[in-house]
């Protein structure tokens, strides 16, 4: 623990740190990839329906009065699941009153019917006159889809507008929402490649992953504009502040991710593992992949997504620009001359001294770069000059020009 | 919020006094078990078998309107699904719901249609007339009521020489009406029925009703001017079947929108034009109580019409204002609930219905308005209601439920390894928060018949899982706060105050979502959405008034300001190599 606690602090005060804006291309990379191959199996593939959506059949078992019991129902629930039909993998079976049993399937063929009607007699001992056989039809029908990718949009809407209106920056809006979309995609391609069916449970599991993915990012882009409040007074480039309020929200993201996703882990465990079907596994499936997706998208898509829109904003170019000139004046031109010690081994290559930890060093908030110890067997090195001098401003931004005073506005 | 935490412990003794008054109310109403859906418990299934030829798309029409009702309130989770060719199939959970089935079955096919002429039951008359008149009540360019046209009992309270006083021939129309200054309806002035006849009761305007399809093809729906030429000079056809038609017979209502209509309301005897205005071009419709009249409440359905509707309305208004004798009538499922006359031009399709309205009446009317009309008429009597079993095996209830409780021990085990003296903090929040969860489960499955269906159940276990973040937050905050070199106290109100930002701005966006969702979805949408942003509050209620309050009273004991090595905050934890500095506090 105390390693990890340690890890903390260092990511913390920047003295360590995982360059997730840097690298953003590998990430995107990478999402891209996962992204492809989530709409490759939407398209492909397509998503496995459930019997609320597409409707299926319904076979009405009359029994003698009082044999439609709770225990029948669950011996008929197993062994129509067992037949192995993929169709009847998501039985839903039900006592009806005292003397009958309903037990429905998604939409089946004439022989897969047969052989559910056939189980079915033999389970319960019934004869086909006491069977009968209705096309039901989706209890989600197209109403109730449309309404609720209606309320999704709305939804979308008004969370740009709300991060919008508390943050003070589309660009956040944009990237928050790019990377709830990102997560939605993920989850609904895990569904289409798997093949696992899409109940109302998964929807409900989807719809979590909304809010829950949000309010990850809400939380780090918190920590970036903290960070990014007085960026002109502060030493750090925008790029370099959101990379730090990713690495010192880093440790409560693991946190939070370990602690949403045990509880669904456990729940998916049982529901798929112990249970093989059911609500339980839909819904944890969904939550399960679109929280871990909301954590990585969080820390790896918005705010890598945002830094790169934001340093095309000529505040922050000009910014950076600045802090590259005054990096270059403030970094040690002596930093590797070495301190004497006394078992300092002399005559080593001065070229080898590696010059890059100076600049490395110094965007970690201006901190003086640790001195050698090791010897270079020369003194003071003058360092060569860059090229003749220009003529243009001197720290390369835009000097204060005089004009006449008849040329000047009233004051 | 600076006082709470000078108060910690006051703010907790309150929260604890609210949650002890939530289980107070549990006992009261003395369920401790948690209605279920009809996943696991079962419920009512009633099927509803359409009547004539029915379309595949109106069948699912029908279904989803119906599925709007049920769900109205979104919370019960019902399902409903189209059987067959010709049956829907509502599945409730819980016990036999008779209103529901009312609910369910209503079929309120709203239509306006122009009245031709109206009689007393006993009379077969006449050249063209219109009598009937509504009282002249104050207001203008609402829809009036009658409150005469629906006597609650047949042969009283309606004074014939009303009638005959206002017979008179056809003439054209448009012509005289013009004198009332067209003016909005916005205002929906109470409209004290000061009617000199029939007093209003309280019960719906639902006596006894007959109705008989003339049979006439050249009119639709289509033209107004139709409607209007033809409430002055209705076809000979037509009055012939109106004049031997005796009210009340026992024939069932055919309401078709494309042909006039006679039919019986109470004593009153109608024949009407065919539909001018449709019931699916109602926006929306709401129940008011606007008045009273002898100390009685007046209840009133309000009703705002679509862009081609209020078109529709304004013409006929324009035609029509001012002329008492002139009157439409408002019919549901073929009963005349009401037929005013226009007193001035509406002009943006609002209405308002008025009739013998109660409470009840009233809102479900707008219910099912608002929902929409039904496309198709069910077979009463083929109505069945049975009670079904629950769709899933007991053993999932059971395996879910441990397997979440499973998965909160771990969460909290996690939490005390690594937060160690501030784990405390957590598992006492959770369990506060399970603690209020349960109860307020509890209380709305009573008030709002909230039901929990498996997914629910999960769903409401992770969102607890995931109010720990809020903890998360604070607590890395508070480090933070303690690595600049804060001191422990100190840290403790400086990360709250930026920890609750953040907490609140990210708990917004989820509440948002739940709003939004509940607003804008049906059906198991709605449910969640509920179970969401309920979880979500109560995230917030345990985060301010519980966690933070506990920790500014744990930071008064050295054991955690003076960082203790099992306190979570000392320095080795935080990763310094010293303690931070002012570490006295």
């Amino acid at each position: 623990m105390g390693k990890f606690s340690r890890l903390g602090n260092d990511l913390y005060s920047g003295r360590r740190s995982i360059d997730f804006v840097g690298r953003r291309h590998l990430w995107y990379a990478i999402s891209g990839v996962i992204i492809i191959a989530a709409v490759l199996g939407l398209w492909f593939r397509g998503l496995n329906f459930g019997i609320e959506f597409v409707g299926g059949a319904e076979y009405t078992v009359t029994m003698p009065s009082g044999q439609a019991t709770q225990a029948n129902a669950d011996k008929l629930r197993t062994a129509v699941a067992d037949t192995g039909i993929p169709a009847a993998k998501q039985v839903v079976v039900t006592t009806a009153g005292t003397n009958s049993i309903l037990v429905q399937t998604e939409p089946l063929n004439p022989t897969e019917s047969n052989t559910i009607s056939a189980t079915i007699e033999q389970t319960v001992g019934v004869t086909k006159a006491q069977l009968s056989i209705d096309e039901i039809g989706p209890s989600w029908g197209k109403e109730v889809a449309k309404r609720s990718i209606t309320g999704l949009f709305v939804f979308l809407i008004l969370v740009v507008l709300f991060i919008w209106a508390y943050f003070r920056q589309w660009k956040m809006s944009f990237a928050a929402i790019v990377a709830l979309i990102h997560d939605l995609v993920i989850t609904v391609g895990i569904y289409a490649l798997s093949g696992f069916e899409v109940t109302p449970a998964t929807v409900t599991g989807v719809l979590t992953i909304l809010g829950f993915s949000l309010y990850d990012t809400v939380v780090v882009f918190d920590k970036v504009r903290e960070n990014t409040k007085n960026l002109k007074a502060s030493h750090q480039t925008y790029a370099e502040a959101a990379n730090l309020a990713v690495n010192q929200t880093l440790v409560r993201s693991i946190n939070t991710s370990i602690v949403a996703l045990i509880p669904v882990g456990a729940i998916l465990y049982v529901g798929a593992v112990q249970l093989g079907s059911g609500p339980l596994k839909d819904l944890a499936l969904a939550l399960f992949v679109g929280m871990a997706a909301g954590a990585y998208s969080s820390i790896f898509i918005a705010t890598p997504m945002l830094a790169h829109m934001k340093s095309r904003e000529a505040g922050v170019q000009e910014h950076e620009k600045r802090l590259k000139v005054r990096r270059r004046h403030e970094a040690d031109r002596y930093a590797s001359v070495p301190t004497f010690t006394d078992d300092m081994a002399v005559g080593t290559d001065p070229d080898a001294v590696p010059v890059a930890g100076a600049p490395a060093a110094a965007t970690s908030g201006g901190n003086r770069p640790t001195p050698s110890t090791e010897a270079l067997g020369r003194g003071r090195v003058v360092p060569p000059a860059r090229g003749p001098v220009r003529p243009s401003g001197a720290s390369g931004r835009v000097q204060p020009t005089r004009q006449a005073k008849s040329k000047r506005g009233k004051k | 919020m600076a006082r709470s935490s000078a108060r910690p412990g006051r703010t907790v003794t309150v929260f604890f006094l609210g949650l002890a008054i939530a289980y107070a109310l549990v006992a009261l109403i003395g369920t401790w078990k948690p209605a279920l859906g009809l996943d696991l418990e079962g419920g009512t299934q009633i099927t509803l078998i359409a009547k004539g030829n029915v379309t595949k798309d109106n069948l699912q029409q029908a279904a989803d309107i119906i599925d709007q009702r049920v769900n109205g309130s979104g919370v019960t989770e019902a399902t409903v699904n189209t059987q067959g060719s010709n049956e829907i199939v509502v599945q409730v959970p819980g016990a036999s719901q008779n209103n529901l089935l009312s609910l369910v079955t209503q079929v309120a096919q709203l239509r306006f249609r122009l009245v031709a002429q109206v009689s007393p039951t006993t009379g077969t008359t006449t050249p063209p007339t219109t009598g009937a008149s509504p009282s002249a009540s104050p207001g203008s360019g609402v829809l009036l009521p009658s409150s005469s046209s629906s006597p609650k009992a047949p042969s009283t309270s309606k004074p014939s020489g009303k009638n005959t006083g206002k017979n008179r021939a056809p003439f054209v129309l448009g012509k005289h009406h013009k004198n009332k200054t067209p003016k909005s309806t916005s205002t929906k002035a109470p409209k004290p029925s000061s009617s000199p006849t029939g007093t209003p009761t309280t019960a719906p305007a639902t006596g006894p009703t007959s109705t008989s399809q003339v049979n006439y093809t050249a009119a639709n729906r289509a033209s107004f001017q139709d409607g209007l030429a033809w409430q002055t000079n209705p076809d000979p056809q037509s009055v012939e079947v109106y004049n031997n038609y005796t009210c009340p017979t026992t024939k069932p209502v055919v309401d078709d929108p494309a042909l006039p209509l006679v039919t019986c309301q109470g004593s009153q005897k109608y024949l009407l034009s065919p539909a001018l205005i449709e019931g699916t071009q109602i926006t929306s419709a709401s129940a008011a109580a606007p008045g009273s009249s002898q100390g009685q409440v007046l209840w009133t359905v309000n009703i705002q019409l679509d862009s081609s509707g209020a078109a529709t309305e304004r013409k006929l208004s324009a035609a029509m204002a001012g002329d008492q004798t002139k009157l439409f009538a408002i019919v549901l499922d073929g009963k005349v609930i009401s037929a005013p006359y226009y007193k001035g031009v509406i002009p943006n399709g609002q209405s308002e219905i008025s009739g013998n309205f109660n409470e009840g009446s009233a809102k479900s009317l707008a219910t099912s308005l608002k929902y929409g009309a039904l496309p198709i008429t069910f077979d009463q009597t083929k109505t069945t209601n049975q009670v079904i079993g629950p769709s899933l095996a007991g053993d999932q209830l059971k395996a879910g439920l441990t397997a979440g409780i499973a998965g909160l021990i771990l969460v909290m085990i996690y939490c005390l390894l690594y937060y160690r003296g501030l784990g405390l903090v957590v598992i006492a929040s959770l369990l506060v928060a399970g603690a209020t969860t349960y109860a307020l489960v509890l209380l709305l499955a009573k008030s709002a018949g909230f039901t929990l269906t498996l997914p629910g159940i999960a769903g409401l276990i992770v969102a607890v899982g995931i109010t720990a973040d809020s903890f998360i937050v604070f607590f890395e905050r508070i480090r933070d706060e303690m690595r600049g070199g804060k001191s422990m106290r100190v840290a403790v109100e400086a990360g709250w105050i930026r920890a609750r930002a953040t907490c609140l701005a990210a708990d917004a966006v989820t509440i948002l979502a739940a709003v939004v969702l509940y607003i804008f979805a049906a059906g198991v949408v709605k449910g969640f959405a509920f179970a969401l942003g309920l979880s979500t509050l109560i995230d917030l209620a345990v985060f301010f008034w519980f966690t933070h309050p506990m920790v500014s009273w744990l930071a008064r004991f050295p054991f955690f300001n003076k960082g203790h090595r099992l306190s979570g905050l000392d320095a080795e934890n935080l990763g310094l190599d010293r303690l931070p500095a002012g570490g006295r506090a």
